[in-house]
């Protein structure tokens, strides 16, 4: 099938062959736009940032793991069309010139197109906006100078325009191995029920992977981005319905107001490029033991909502995930929704990673403690990289419950945490120091909830 | 003047646009074709077998090559024949190239290096320094000493004694560009190769070996990197050598570029090392003596390596005055990536050991380690000339020593370009420093040492013993949280130690217009040369920076150059451009003399012209002048560094010109929970001399920071026990991201002229800032040593997971 979107203003219309053809690839090696530069071909350096734009909004993502399909009806800049209405450089061009902020310029480009992305959107966080564009040489400061310096330049004319005419979609049907672009849930339901083979693919931030990296070869493949109902929050009163195809970005500010710490976890949950494409099912249903939303989420209680055709149940989160690699999950089935409650303010999670921006973490922690007169009397944990799969802490929790809450009693606690967990050793963390950490994030979560400041970001020069 | 202006990078308006091309980027011809390299999966046997119908029968594969269909040399080592492009039969490491895929595309090429089936026998791999010890795999006969004084005797005679063992990380350089390579076939078996590469000589070297042709058939450009570090040093020869074997058995243009997982499994990263020391000092901190032991893991191949540990013993002593001192080195070949040049090359290995044995001392004694520093420093100066009594023993200008004779003739195949050759040089003749002059432990004179002025300025500016008593005082209130401060001095040798690389050549051309084409042998890449130099051409004639035009580094307009490495690239090429600048001008400064019968010496350029006598051209009037009267605008540049001569094998000489010196203070809060830190605050104050250009200068020191606080801090290369390094993406492998750059980063350029004669009395700046990132390791072990009453004992790099050992351990 054809697909169609607006290329630096322009419109294209292509047949993206196969459909996980990265725009990436396209861009340099079809149309000979090469400033968008391949640095790590996996979505961790940004130097293959480019702007994309829809009537949702404008974001920064990551090109190389962006399938051509992905890109149905909106509109797409690369450097090459960034650009000042005057046609000399966009501010933020300038601004980087002016400043110094390119040395080797080969991550400068990446850098433009989400220094642009934020300047269109008034977002003025630049080192959270730029966590995700790796610079080998400069140390940042000159291009977060630049960033600000920015900051109050008028908007290029063009990204209105991109906004008003990059939907036009040829669309099509499909057949043979063309790409599924389903834009409903039952839609979505009726063809995977067809085609339980096929790989689903919603914001493509780990699948993308497995075709640069490990060059398997997707085929069926039904993409996910267009089914609209998948990406409804739905306010319950208590409770909180978040479709499967809500990106971790859109989730953010929302975990954010309600639960600070979950909201500070998905600040540092992949980049910018990466929140803007993956999505919270997606996040769970790839099971990965390391995935950052199912610890806060198991310590809140969520629960996951599956539909096979017409057929739809819900489970624990936690019961989700069985085994490494393997999840409650038939064939045919997705995952549609979870919901998760809102007034559980004593929930805290803490991320442990080397770098505190865009890396996996060593381990991820939740814990929410229900105190009644000074008793403890409800223990929900959630915890990541420490088993094969996102669990809870059985021994913890028993361990604590019925205990006066102390400090003493959170420590002694802790210990059973052996009980619970036997972590393995990688490069990210050794056994030992999974197991110690987590001991300590117990009393971390403690004085936390003491009042005692206890986050290394949240100290001032 | 154009120097001392701080312009932007020459290519900041293509960077910015998207519009700088590097090897990737260039347009190729349709006939093109792509390569991978098939990888072992061990990292040590024999090859047995090795199947590839399946490689060669994926659809789009032309060719799957293994060693035995090389027509020539197989070997990519830019040292002693080590280094085979393709295995021999024997594998060295989990990644070495086996067999190389020629296909269509790129993807068809990584898809086939998939397919090969490779039969080994597979034998137990040596992957750490201690087990390469055990079996004395080595690289020389035994290990290096450089000594001065009798450090055993001086240590045994000391009020206080302390020994330690510090263990230091690797580091991938991640150039944000991966290796790549472009060979495109010409006339006559002829090739012309674009590289990413920091050394085209090299390059073409290798690449005429391995296609059986003298190096007049190969031309080797490079127009810019994407960034090298010294990664790009040697690591691109096997890239480029395979892409000119491949388009000369197929008559077709070959690209090879590395996906990023690639990169990292083949090419090497900075070295590994082991530092064990002993030390005798009194009760101010003052060292009577020390011993160090430094241990380098060089990987499976020699490569860079002797040099490397050459530099990191040369800066054993760092700042310090050692009158006892001695060093020994052991060069360990292990069956892992061979290890490489990396901004620094040992010399921030050799530099932490010494850093840490200061900081152990300040520990033991109960002092701030920069009272420790301060009393071990260098003397400043003596002052000296007429009246003061003193005999000038100041920077050496020219005339000093003698050069030895050439060495006995060698094989012409010797890569004599390469720091790589040191093993093979003869040692030349070197001076003896003169009676009673303060010497390094390898006994070269220090003459121009600064840090006394800068460092007590940078305390001052920085609000130092303020802050240090701030944090000690926040300490006391914050039981899970704890701050720590350090201020860590630099000073790093300038020059190559293997002295005859020390020498630039360049190229120039006035058109009758007036523009300027410029060349020389320096690479470009990211660090700002290109435009440096350009600034001291324009300088030369007068002229605004924009009439001068920057060229592509080519083997074929500036021959024999040496590669854009240890800091020298401008003084080295800027000389070297000056005296062809000099020669065009004074061309025509003689030429306008005669022609309005004035002295030579009253010719101007100024302001974009030429002023001879009452009368003013413009400089295209004045170079049309030279030109009718048939006088060549075209000249070639050359610079040798006087005064430096260097035994490597005795550990005797003057292997720098001069030191670059620089400062830093971290601050920085760790907590005891979990080990996660962070650097709050950074001040640093460098010595970049009259700087050529101080925003270029500045983008230097604060990337150079960055880059050794990553170092040291986040940046952690893990093998697993098969030898297979686990951390070959940016995925697993962590350098420094937006932001963890220091919340207040205030950095500054130390005014003052460089006393020794370089281009504008400028420094080198390359290297020497990555240095001062020792500043956050050690505010980081500050930190930890608020945690409880014994040594912290970091080790490198400071990872969460290392802090909350090193605070168990502080704890007792």
């Amino acid at each position: 099938m054809d697909i169609g979107f607006l290329l630096n203003g322009e419109p294209v219309r292509i047949r993206p062959e196969p459909p996980t053809r990265t725009l990436l690839d396209w861009l340099r090696d079809a149309r000979g736009l090469t400033g968008t530069k391949e640095g790590c071909n996996e979505g961790d350096c940004g130097a293959c940032t480019v702007m994309v734009q829809d009537e949702t909004g404008i974001r920064a993502l990551n090109a190389c793991i962006l399938f051509l399909p992905q890109l149905d009806g909106k509109a797409v800049r690369t450097v090459e069309g960034l650009r000042a209405d005057d046609g000399g450089m966009h501010p933020v061009q300038q601004a980087m010139v002016a400043h110094h902020g390119s040395q080797c310029g080969f991550c400068t480009p990446g850098f433009i197109a989400s220094m642009a992305v934020s300047h269109a959107n008034g977002q003025t966080d630049h080192a959270d906006r730029l966590a995700g564009n790796l610079c080998r040489c400069t140390g940042y400061a000159p291009i977060l100078r630049a960033a600000e310096a920015a900051e109050t330049a008028p908007i290029p004319q063009w990204v209105t325009t991109d906004a008003s005419s990059g939907q036009d979609s040829p669309g099509g049907g499909g057949g043979g191995s063309a790409p599924l672009l389903p834009e409903t849930s039952d839609d979505l339901a009726e063809l995977y029920a067809a085609t339980p083979d096929a790989t689903l693919i919603a914001g493509a931030t780990d699948v993308g992977l497995w075709v640069t990296k490990q060059l398997r070869q997707l085929d069926p493949v039904i993409f996910l981005h267009k089914v609209r109902d998948l990406q409804e929050i739905e306010d319950w009163g208590d409770t909180l319905r978040i479709g499967a195809g809500v990106t971790i970005a859109r989730l953010w500010p929302l975990m954010a107001d309600l639960y600070p710490s979950f909201g500070e976890l998905l600040r540092r949950y992949g980049s910018v490029q990466v929140r803007e494409a993956a999505t919270l099912g997606g996040n769970i249903a790839n099971g990965s033991p390391i995935g950052d939303s199912p610890p806060p989420l198991i310590a809140l209680g969520a629960r996951l909502h599956l539909r096979r055709g017409d057929t739809r149940r819900d489970i624990a989160l936690e019961e989700f995930f069985l085994d490494y690699g393997k999840q409650d999950r038939a064939p045919g089935e997705f995952v549609e929704a979870v919901t998760l409650p809102k007034r559980q303010p004593q929930m805290r999670c803490y991320k442990i990673s080397k770098r505190f921006d865009q890396d996996i973490s060593a381990l991820c922690a939740a814990f929410n403690v229900t105190v009644e007169n000074g008793q403890v009397t409800r223990v929900r944990t959630g915890f990541g990289g420490m088993a094969g799969i996102p669990k809870r802490a059985p021994a913890f929790e028993a361990a604590l419950t019925g205990q006066d809450w102390s400090e003493d009693s959170v420590k002694a606690a802790a210990a059973a945490l052996e009980e619970d967990f036997a972590p393995l050793s990688d490069m990210r963390a050794s056994a030992q120091y999974r197991m110690a950490a987590a001991k300590n994030l117990a009393l971390r979560y403690f004085h936390e909830i003491e009042g005692a400041e206890t986050s290394v970001l949240k100290v001032q020069p | 003047m154009s120097v001392a202006k701080p312009l932007p990078h020459d290519a900041a308006g293509l960077h910015v646009t998207g519009a700088a091309r590097y090897v990737d980027d260039i347009p190729t011809p349709r006939a093109t074709l792509h390569l991978a390299f098939g990888l072992s999966t061990i990292a040590k046997g024999r090859i047995t077998g090795m199947d590839l119908a399946e490689a060669r029968a994926l659809p789009g594969v032309v060719a799957v090559l293994t060693a035995q269909d090389l027509p020539f040399a197989n070997d990519v080592s830019p040292s002693i024949h080590d280094e085979p492009l393709l295995s021999d039969g024997t594998i060295h490491y989990l990644g070495q190239p086996l067999f190389l895929v020629v296909a269509e595309s790129h993807h068809t090429a990584r898809r086939a290096a998939r397919l090969g089936q490779i039969e080994t026998e597979e034998e137990t791999p040596l992957l750490t320094i201690e087990q390469a010890l055990a079996a004395d795999s080595r690289f020389e006969d035994g290990p290096r000493i450089y000594a001065k004084g009798d450090a055993a005797t001086a240590i045994a005679g000391a009020p206080h004694l302390l020994k330690g063992s510090l263990t230091m990380g690797g580091q991938e350089h991640f150039y944000l560009e991966g290796q790549a390579a472009l060979a495109l076939p010409q006339d006559n078996g002829d090739m012309l190769v674009h590289s990413s590469t920091q050394h085209p000589t090299e390059i073409q070297h290798k690449v005429a070996e391995a296609i059986g042709r003298p190096m007049h058939a190969v031309r080797v450009e490079t127009r810019r990197m994407g960034g090298g570090f010294g990664g790009k040093e040697s690591q691109g020869n096997a890239l480029a050598v395979a892409c000119a074997v491949a388009a000369g058995l197929t008559g077709r243009p070959c690209k090879m570029r590395y996906d990023r997982d690639d990169d990292m499994i083949i090419t090497g990263k900075r070295h590994d090392f082991r530092i064990d020391y002993e030390v005798g000092f009194d009760d101010t901190g003052r060292i009577r003596g020390v011993d160090f032991v430094q241990y380098a893991r060089c990987g499976w191949a020699q490569d860079l390596s002797l040099p490397v540990a050459d530099r990191a013993m040369l800066h054993a002593d760092n700042a310090y005055l050692l009158d006892h001192a001695r060093i020994e080195s052991h060069r360990l070949k292990t069956n892992t990536q061979s290890a490489t040049a990396y901004r620094g090359f040992g010399g921030p290995q050799g530099m932490l050991g010494i850093e840490r044995v200061v900081d152990h001392i300040a520990h033991h004694l109960g002092l701030d380690p920069l009272e420790v520093r301060r009393v071990n420093y260098y003397h400043p100066p003596a002052r000296t000339g007429p009246g003061t009594g003193q005999p000038y023993s100041g920077p050496q200008t020219g005339q000093g020593h003698r050069y030895a004779a050439p060495g006995p003739a060698r094989a012409p195949q010797e890569d004599l370009a390469s720091r790589g050759a040191a093993s093979n040089v003869a040692p030349p003749r070197v001076p003896e420093p003169p009676k009673g002059a303060q010497t390094t432990p390898y006994g070269m004179e220090v003459t121009d040492f600064i840090l006394h002025e800068i460092t007590d300025r940078l305390a001052e500016q920085s609000d130092y013993t303020a802050r240090r008593a701030k944090a000690a005082e926040w300490n006391a209130a914050n039981p899970i949280l704890k701050r720590g401060i350090a201020l860590t001095p630099v000073k790093f040798g300038i020059s190559f130690t293997l002295t005859h690389l020390n020498q630039a050549g360049a190229l120039v051309h006035v058109y009758q217009d007036g523009s300027v084409h410029l060349n020389h042998g320096g690479t470009e890449m990211g660090q700002g040369l290109f435009q440096k130099v350009a600034q001291v051409a324009a300088a030369r004639f007068g002229l605004a920076v924009d009439a001068i035009k920057i060229t592509a580094t080519d083997t074929a307009k500036v021959p024999n150059t040496s590669a854009t490495a240890a800091s020298s690239g401008s003084d080295l090429n800027g000389m070297a451009v000056k005296d062809a600048c000099d020669k065009i001008r004074q061309r025509i400064a003689e030429h306008l003399s005669e022609l309005h019968q004035q002295p030579v010496e009253s010719v101007r350029f100024e302001d974009g012209r030429v002023h001879v006598g009452g009368e003013t051209l413009s400089f295209a009037e004045a170079a049309q002048l030279t030109y009718e009267a048939r006088i060549s605008l075209s000249a070639t540049g050359f610079y040798k560094t006087p005064d430096v001569a260097w035994d490597r094998i005795k550990g005797r000489g003057r292997p720098f010109f001069y030191f670059a010196y620089g400062a830093a203070v971290t601050e920085c809060v760790i907590d005891t929970l979990t080990g996660e830190n962070r650097i709050l605050r950074t001040d640093i104050l460098h010595d970049a001399g009259a700087s050529l250009n101080p925003a270029i200068d500045i983008g230097q020191i604060e990337g150079g920071y960055v880059q050794g606080a990553g170092w040291l801090t986040m940046e952690e290369l893990v093998w697993d026990d098969r030898g297979a390094l686990r951390t070959h993406a940016p995925s697993t492998y962590k350098i420094p991201a937006c932001p963890d750059t220091p919340d207040i980063f205030n950095v500054a350029l130390w005014e003052g002229e460089n006393p020794a004669e370089t281009i504008y009395r400028s420094k080198a700046v390359g290297e020497p800032p990555f240095m001062l990132g020792m500043s956050a390791f050690f505010a980081l072990s500050d930190a930890v040593a608020a945690c409880g009453p014994k040594y912290p004992d970091l080790k490198a790099p400071a990872t969460p997971e290392e802090i909350l050992r090193a605070v168990a351990r502080a704890r007792g």
